[in-house]
């Protein structure tokens, strides 16, 4: 019971070979596109109908509207709701992505560091990106906060700008680290059933005491998996709200 | 030393680190519930300021967790 082995890339289709790397339909590729195929049919297929008293589906799908809308509206202002495409596909995506690796044999998308830098990096050259295209050079005043003496500015800005750097890198690693520990404990808590119920009767009995932590623990990574989503988003409205309005 | 052996005793000082970003996090939930239980009205305002204090604090104990990874499976 190897509890890292839930987190094995496979090829599914192999297309060929470029420049040595291989191009191949992978399972992490698969379950993308379930989660895809899950935001689609929830946001097209449950608003299709436009019902004035909205039906179940529909109410989840106004539900998780208002709700980006309102954390980008209130971190972000007004003027960061043309940023909610963006926060939207990335909470949407985070959040189905996370739920369907909770279901057991499923594979979480979200445990590969390479897809949650992906998806810090977008955020981040988009906010530094927008930053300096609507700002100019006024947008470097974010490194230098105002009322600071001088004596102490270089110091500052050093701190600033690496406050700055390490942000794709924690924006990246907190979604990562948090999906990997959550599912190995699970695993590990699983691993720990199988070896108890192997000693035969008595054994069989302890075993409920990790069965019954493996239960709870699932209702907890639920939970997990909606927080992490949630706070990536909010960091992601945070950071836009930098970019927007960059005084302190 | 089995390097092995000191493999797995450093990941599990890199573990401790963890300790303190759990004092944060009681800190800042701690504070926010005394905070909301004194001023319930005020309390949704702040919810997205107690997510933001909790990820940025939370990040700091994840990386010695990443650590800790990496010294059990990448090394």
């Amino acid at each position: 019971m190897d509890p890292i082995h839930q987190f094995q890339i496979t090829n599914l289709l192999t297309f060929g070979h470029i420049g040595g790397y291989e191009i191949a339909f992978t399972n992490s590729a698969l379950f993308m596109l379930i989660a895809l195929a899950v935001i689609a049919a929830l946001t097209i297929g449950a608003t299709s109908s436009r019902a004035l008293v909205p039906g179940r589906m529909q109410s989840v799908a106004e539900m998780s509207y208002e709700f980006v809308a309102d954390t980008l509206r209130s971190s972000a202002g007004s003027e960061g709701m043309k940023f909610f495409p963006l926060v939207f596909s990335l909470f949407m995506f985070i959040l189905a992505v996370n739920v369907i690796g909770i279901i057991p044999y499923m594979f979480t998308v979200t445990s590969h560091i390479i897809i949650t830098a992906s998806l810090a990096l977008l955020v981040f050259v988009i906010v530094y990106g927008y930053g300096f295209w609507k700002n100019g050079l006024r947008f470097l005043r974010l490194f230098a906060p105002s009322g600071i003496p001088i004596i102490l500015m270089p110091l500052i800005v050093f701190i600033e700008v690496m406050s700055h750097l390490s942000r794709p890198l924690s924006h990246s690693l907190r979604l990562f680290a948090n999906m990997l520990a959550g599912h190995i404990t699970l695993k590990v808590f699983g691993g720990f059933v199988v070896m108890l119920g192997g000693l035969g009767f008595l054994g069989s009995l302890v075993a409920i005491l990790p069965l019954g932590m493996t239960v709870a623990l699932t209702a907890l990574e639920l939970l997990v998996a909606f927080l992490q989503a949630y706070v990536f988003a909010v960091l992601t409205c945070v950071y836009l709200n930098d970019a927007i309005h960059p005084g302190h | 030393m089995d390097p092995v052996a000191a493999k797995y005793i450093g990941a599990g000082i890199a573990c401790i680190g963890m300790g303190g970003a759990g004092v944060g996090v009681g800190t800042i939930f701690g504070h926010y519930l005394a905070a909301a239980l004194r001023n319930p009205s005020a309390a949704a305002g702040q919810f997205t300021n107690l997510i933001f204090g909790f990820a940025v604090t939370e990040a700091l104990g994840i990386f010695s967790l990443a650590i800790a990874f990496l010294l059990l499976y990448a090394v």
